[in-house]
C-alpha cells in the first residue's frame, strides 16, 4: 500500500518534472523568450554567483549577531517568568504552612475546650449524682421510721381492739342471757376468734 | 505574448545590468540587487524591531520575536532537536524568500524568485546540505534509503531507480515550485493590466469595462501576498523534512 504509493507518487513526480526539463530545454521556449531561461545571458548565471554571496552574508549576520540578540531576549523573558514563578510558588508554600499551623491551633483550641467541657459536666453530673442518693437514703431512712410508727400505731390499736371486743361481747351476752359472763373466758374466745379470722 | 506586441507579459522578467558598464563587467543585474534590498528589509525589521530588546514587548518587537519562534518551532517541531543546528539557517532562506516575494509585489520592482537559476541555485543547496547532514551523520546506511524497509526484493529492480529518481527530482520540484508560482503570478498581473490599457483605446464604454480587469488585479494582489508566504513556507517546511530524514539515525 504504502509502497503502490510511493511508486504512484514517484511516477508523477518524475513525469512533472521531465515535462517541465523538457519545456525548459526546447528550443521553441527559448525562442519565444523566456528570460528565465537565456542561460547564455551572464547576467542570468550572474544570479547564481551574487545570490550565493549575498545568501551567505545573510545567513552569517543572521546566525551570528541578529538571531542570537532575539534569542537572548527571549531567553532572559522566559528565565524572568521562571524566577517570578519561583518567588510567588515559595510565598504560596509559607502561606500554605501558615494555613495549616492555624488549622492545628485552632484544632488544638477546640479540642482543649471540649475536654474542659467534659470535666465540668462530669463533676456537674457526679455532685448530681451524689445529692439525689443522698436525698434517697434520708427519704428511705424516712419512710422506714414512718412504717416502724404505723406498725406500732397499729400494734396498739389492735390492743385496743381486743378490750372493745371484749366488753362489746360481755354486753351483748348479758343482754341477751341476761347473764355476765366471766371476762377472762369473753377474752380468751375473742382471742381465739381473731386468731381464727387472722386479722 | 500570443496576443501580438502589444502584451509582452516576459519582459518584466528581463535581466538589466546596474550601473551600465560596471554590471555587465560584474554581471551585477538588478535581481541582485533585489536580494540585497531584501536581506537588508529583514535585517533592518530585526534590529530595529528588537533594539528595545524589552521583557514587555512593544508591537514591533512582538512582531519580530514571531518571526523568530514561529521558524524556531517549525524547524525544533519538524527535523526533532538536532533542529536548533539548522534554524539559522532555515531562518534564512525562508525570509530570503518571503522577502524576495513580497518585495516583488511591489509596482516597478524585481522578483528575483521569479528566475529559475536562483530558485534551483537554493533547491540545490538544500539538496547538497542534505545529501552531505546524512552522509556525516549515517555513513553509508544513508545508501539503504533507496530500498524500502520490509518491500520484496523481487521488486528492487524497480523500487530502487524510482526511489533514486524521486530522491533526484526533489531540487526540481523545490525549484520549479516556486519559480513557476512566481511566474505565473507576475504574467497574470501583466496581463490583466495590459487589459486596462488595451480597453481605454475604446473610449468611454472601455472605460468602464477596465473597471473589471482593475479588480481582478486587486483580488490578484491579495492571492499573491497568500502565495508568496506559502511558498516561503513550503520551502522551508520541506528542507525541514528533508534534513529531518538526513538526521534520522
Amino acid at each position: 500500500m504504502g509502497v503502490m504509493m510511493k511508486i504512484v507518487r514517484a511516477g508523477l513526480l518524475a513525469t512533472v518534472s521531465g515535462v517541465s526539463l523538457l519545456v525548459m530545454a526546447a528550443p521553441g521556449a527559448h525562442a519565444a523568450g523566456m528570460p528565465q531561461l537565456d542561460f547564455h545571458n551572464p547576467l542570468v548565471t550572474g544570479q547564481v554567483i551574487w545570490g550565493g554571496v549575498i545568501f551567505l552574508g545573510f545567513y552569517l549576520v543572521l546566525s551570528q549577531i541578529m538571531l542570537p540578540r532575539v534569542g537572548r531576549v527571549l531567553e532572559d523573558r522566559s528565565k524572568r517568568i521562571s524566577g517570578d514563578l519561583d518567588v510567588a510558588r515559595s510565598a504560596k508554600q509559607d502561606a500554605d504552612k501558615a494555613v495549616a499551623e492555624l488549622q492545628q491551633a485552632r484544632k488544638d483550641a477546640m479540642a482543649e475546650a471540649q475536654a474542659n467541657l467534659q470535666k465540668t459536666l462530669d463533676a456537674e453530673q457526679q455532685a448530681a449524682d451524689k445529692k439525689l442518693a443522698d436525698i434517697n437514703a434520708r427519704l428511705s431512712a424516712e419512710i422506714a421510721d414512718a412504717e416502724k410508727r404505723i406498725a406500732a400505731e397499729k400494734a396498739q390499736a389492735f390492743g385496743t381492739l381486743k378490750e372493745i371486743a371484749a366488753d362489746t361481747t360481755q354486753a351483748l351476752v348479758s343482754r341477751l342471757t341476761g347473764v355476765t359472763p366471766d371476762a377472762q373466758l369473753v377474752a380468751q374466745k375473742v382471742d381465739g376468734a381473731i386468731a381464727h379470722q387472722n386479722i | 505574448m500570443a496576443g501580438g506586441s502589444s502584451i509582452d507579459v516576459l519582459g518584466q522578467f528581463e535581466l538589466h545590468p546596474v550601473l551600465g558598464g560596471l554590471g555587465e563587467a560584474l554581471r551585477f543585474s538588478q535581481s541582485p540587487l533585489y536580494m540585497i534590498m531584501a536581506a537588508c528589509l529583514v535585517l533592518a525589521f530585526l534590529y530595529f524591531g528588537m533594539r528595545p530588546a524589552a521583557v514587555v514587548p512593544g508591537r514591533f518587537q512582538a512582531a519580530a520575536e514571531v518571526c523568530y519562534e514561529f521558524i524556531h518551532s517549525m524547524a525544533v517541531d519538524t527535523i526533532g532537536p538536532e533542529g536548533t543546528a539548522f534554524f539559522p539557517f532555515i531562518f534564512t532562506l525562508f525570509f530570503f524568500i518571503l522577502a524576495g516575494n513580497y518585495i516583488g509585489l511591489l509596482p516597478f520592482s524585481f522578483t528575483f524568485t521569479s528566475h529559475i537559476a536562483v530558485t534551483l541555485a537554493l533547491a540545490v543547496m538544500v539538496f547538497l546540505l542534505t545529501v552531505i547532514v546524512s552522509l556525516k551523520v549515517q555513513g553509508f546506511r544513508f545508501f539503504a534509503h533507496f530500498m524500502p524497509a520490509g518491500a520484496s526484493m523481487f521488486l528492487a529492480p524497480l523500487l530502487i531507480p524510482i526511489e533514486i529518481l524521486s530522491f533526484l527530482s526533489r531540487p526540481v520540484s523545490l525549484s520549479i515550485r516556486l519559480f513557476a508560482n512566481m511566474v505565473a503570478g507576475h504574467v497574470m498581473f501583466e496581463i490583466f493590466a495590459s487589459f486596462v490599457i488595451m480597453l481605454a483605446g475604446f473610449g468611454v464604454v472601455g472605460d468602464v469595462f477596465a473597471i473589471g480587469p482593475i479588480a481582478i488585479n486587486v483580488a490578484l494582489v491579495a492571492l499573491e501576498l497568500l502565495v508568496g508566504v506559502l511558498q516561503a513556507y513550503v520551502f522551508a517546511i520541506l528542507t525541514c523534512i528533508y534534513l529531518r530524514e538526513a538526521v534520522a539515525h
